[in-house]
């Protein structure tokens, strides 16, 4: 009876979220729908980088390596032949994929698909190692994407990037996909996978002792994490409609690293409110960059600064608000009925 | 390829060794005292490349004032990054100390991009360092044949320093075991910005050579050398001074080596330090001078 008020009240509440979607498509302007979009697509790549690093607590630094894989796989899959031909001009592309082409959905999902076989075979390597060197480890994954995207010229034409990318993405897609992965990943929180993911994360070794096959679950949240930051890479190659070897930098990690640090290591719903905190804090902080003109004081425009601030506020986080918002607590229905009923959750 | 070639590349690749094994020994040192990787460390000898050019481009001083001005300016950056940012997280998880390392590398960047812009800034080589020699008809740049001399001069400087000084015996004894060092009534957080202090100034040093061998600097430029030497310290056993030295001469010999062996793989060079990284962490996550991950020793 409970169980089925909360599953009515979740599901009504993503309803009015597509109502909002619905309402904010027609009736926002075109800046502040691309903005959401940006909010959606990030969204479910803190969601999925949450998963790996603060649920399961292995810290990694993959996500813009896993995001260039899904966006480079989808681009190629959406893009016409006949664009192909006339884009790789240094190289023609291989022949097997210069004759692919199939619409949005299938090219997302493979890129979803390619993006978490790749993540699988790199956890072997990786998840041998813990703490930190799992960071540099897959802080080098992400370089090394990067100069594979840049050398393998018959696939990804290079340094020229592919250009004039189909735009699909709308902010219907970002909305569906972000409300899918949200779904998926706080389920798999709540199973006994998530459970032994915390495990993992407050005590390995004790995790070990309790029968967990460790490098089986790490595998799990990262495969996850994987599948949803490609389908995000895809949308946001359909997005941009551009994309090149030197755009998915660490910067795109550093930022997502930034959302879970701020909505708290482990908590999807610090996430969530953390991504739309910086993905319009980072919109609105871009005045700091532009010329000013304060009371006849010319201010150049100083490029840059914004990542300053944000390193910054990173920094004063980790020393002082280690929990973030959230912490590793989670909104439920539950909680907030008994807070209205006055009891103590 | 004759004999000349592989002896020019030979020395080429120590040179460039020998800049990765300088900071190598940054991280080593930082690592075995307080168990962090510092991520910012690659940014120093960025700090280090820029203090110099704004010595000499700037204020026109001497080059070797200018070096030497920039060696400690850096090596007062690492030990207030160190105060500022490492410090009040010497309790809290390792997790949460590294990603504020990854903020301050952030910070240091972005701020230098600030400051100096995104545009290369052409390195002024002092014409001491940039002719080149020839001998029996093999050319050696000048600058290939100083950096290892310099390199192993202050290599031998530090080992002194760790093994026959009082602050070196502290040094070695935190990497053992830090309360008990505490208990002993040692000022560890002294000891601590000391090690700050000497990676920071190493780094420092590799940065001004490593733009007086390409001279052109970004402030971007300091993460794939702090990347391939964190790899070098890891192969040569994190932890091992000596051991971090010699990860960089090999990280650096064969990087070259590869290159010029097989020309059409050029475009791969970045990423071979991480090969080599995973392998070595898949066979021997000591490294070859480490006898133990958690217990290090220079």
């Amino acid at each position: 009876m409970k169980i089925d008020r909360n599953n009515i009240l979740t599901a009504l509440s993503i309803l009015v979220f597509f109502l909002f979607v619905w309402w904010g498509n027609h009736h926002l302007t075109a800046y502040a729908v691309r903005v959401w979009e940006d909010t959606l697509i990030f969204l479910m790549l803190a969601a999925g980088y949450n998963l790996i690093n603060g649920v399961t607590g292995q810290f990694s630094l993959e996500p813009n390596g896993f995001v260039a894989i899904g966006a480079y796989v989808t681009a190629i899959l959406i893009l016409t032949p006949a664009q192909k031909e006339s884009m790789f001009i240094i190289e023609p592309m291989v022949p097997w994929l210069a004759h692919l082409h199939m619409s949005f959905l299938p090219a997302l999902i493979i890129g979803g698909i390619v993006t978490a076989i790749v993540g699988f075979l790199l956890g072997f390597p990786v998840f041998r190692v813990r703490g930190d060197y799992l960071a540099i480890v897959t802080l080098g994954f992400g370089l090394t994407i990067r100069v594979v995207s840049n050398n393998t010229i018959t696939i990804t034409n290079g340094s020229l990037g592919l250009k004039g990318l189909p735009t699909y993405t709308n902010i219907w897609w970002c909305a569906v996909w972000a409300v899918v992965a949200m779904i998926v990943i706080m389920r798999i929180v709540d199973s006994a996978f998530g459970r032994a993911m915390k495990a993992i994360r407050d005590d390995e070794d004790a995790a070990i002792a309790m029968g967990i096959n460790t490098l089986w679950i790490k595998q799990i949240a990262f495969v996850t994490a994987a599948f949803f930051e490609g389908v995000g890479g895809g949308l946001l190659a359909s997005l941009i409609t551009i994309i090149s070897p030197t755009m998915f930098t660490f910067f795109l990690t550093f930022e997502l690293l930034i959302i879970i640090v701020v909505g708290g290591l482990g908590s999807m719903t610090g996430t969530a409110i953390a991504t739309l905190l910086v993905v319009w804090g980072s919109e609105l902080l871009r005045v700091v960059e532009q010329p000013m003109n304060i009371f006849g004081l010319q201010i150049p425009g100083i490029p840059g600064m914004r990542m300053v601030i944000f390193s910054i506020l990173l920094i004063v986080i980790m020393i002082f608000a280690r929990e973030g918002i959230m912490g590793q607590r989670e909104f439920s229905w539950d909680w907030l009925f008994n807070k209205i009923k006055g009891k103590r959750a | 390829m004759n004999l000349t070639i592989v002896l020019q590349q030979l020395v080429n690749g120590i040179s460039l060794g020998s800049l990765y094994g300088l900071v190598a020994i940054g991280y080593t040192m930082v690592y075995g005292v307080i168990r962090l990787i510092n991520f910012a460390h690659g940014d120093i000898m960025m700090v280090g490349m820029y203090f110099a050019f704004t010595g000499i481009a700037m204020w026109f001083l001497p080059w070797w004032a200018a070096f030497l001005l920039s060696m400690l300016a850096s090596s007062l950056v690492g030990v207030i990054i160190d105060r500022v940012a490492y410090k009040p997280l010497r309790n809290a998880s390792r997790i949460s100390a590294l990603i504020t390392a990854i903020g301050v590398s952030f910070f240091l960047e972005n701020s230098f991009l600030v400051i100096y812009g995104g545009v290369p800034k052409a390195f002024p080589v002092p014409s001491l360092f940039g002719g080149a020699i020839n001998i029996h008809g093999v050319i050696f740049p000048n600058i290939a044949i100083i950096t290892p001399i310099v390199a192993i001069i202050f290599l031998m400087i530090l080992l002194f320093i760790l093994h026959k000084t009082k602050y070196g015996m502290a040094m070695r004894a935190l990497s053992l075991d830090f309360e008990t060092v505490r208990i002993m009534g040692v000022n560890v957080d002294l000891v601590i910005s000391a090690v700050f202090a000497i990676g920071s100034f190493l780094a420092a040093l590799s940065g001004i050579f490593w733009a007086m061998r390409y001279p052109a600097i970004n402030p971007l430029i300091g993460i794939m050398p702090g990347l391939k030497a964190f790899a070098a310290a890891v192969l040569g056993g994190i932890g091992s001074v000596t051991g971090a030295a010699i990860g960089g001469f090999i990280i650096g010999i064969s990087e070259i080596l590869i290159v010029a062996l097989f020309p059409s793989l050029a475009g791969y060079k970045d990423a071979f330090a991480f090969l080599f990284l995973i392998f070595v962490l898949l066979f021997k996550p000591t490294g070859i001078m480490g006898e133990d991950l958690e217990r290090g020793r220079f």
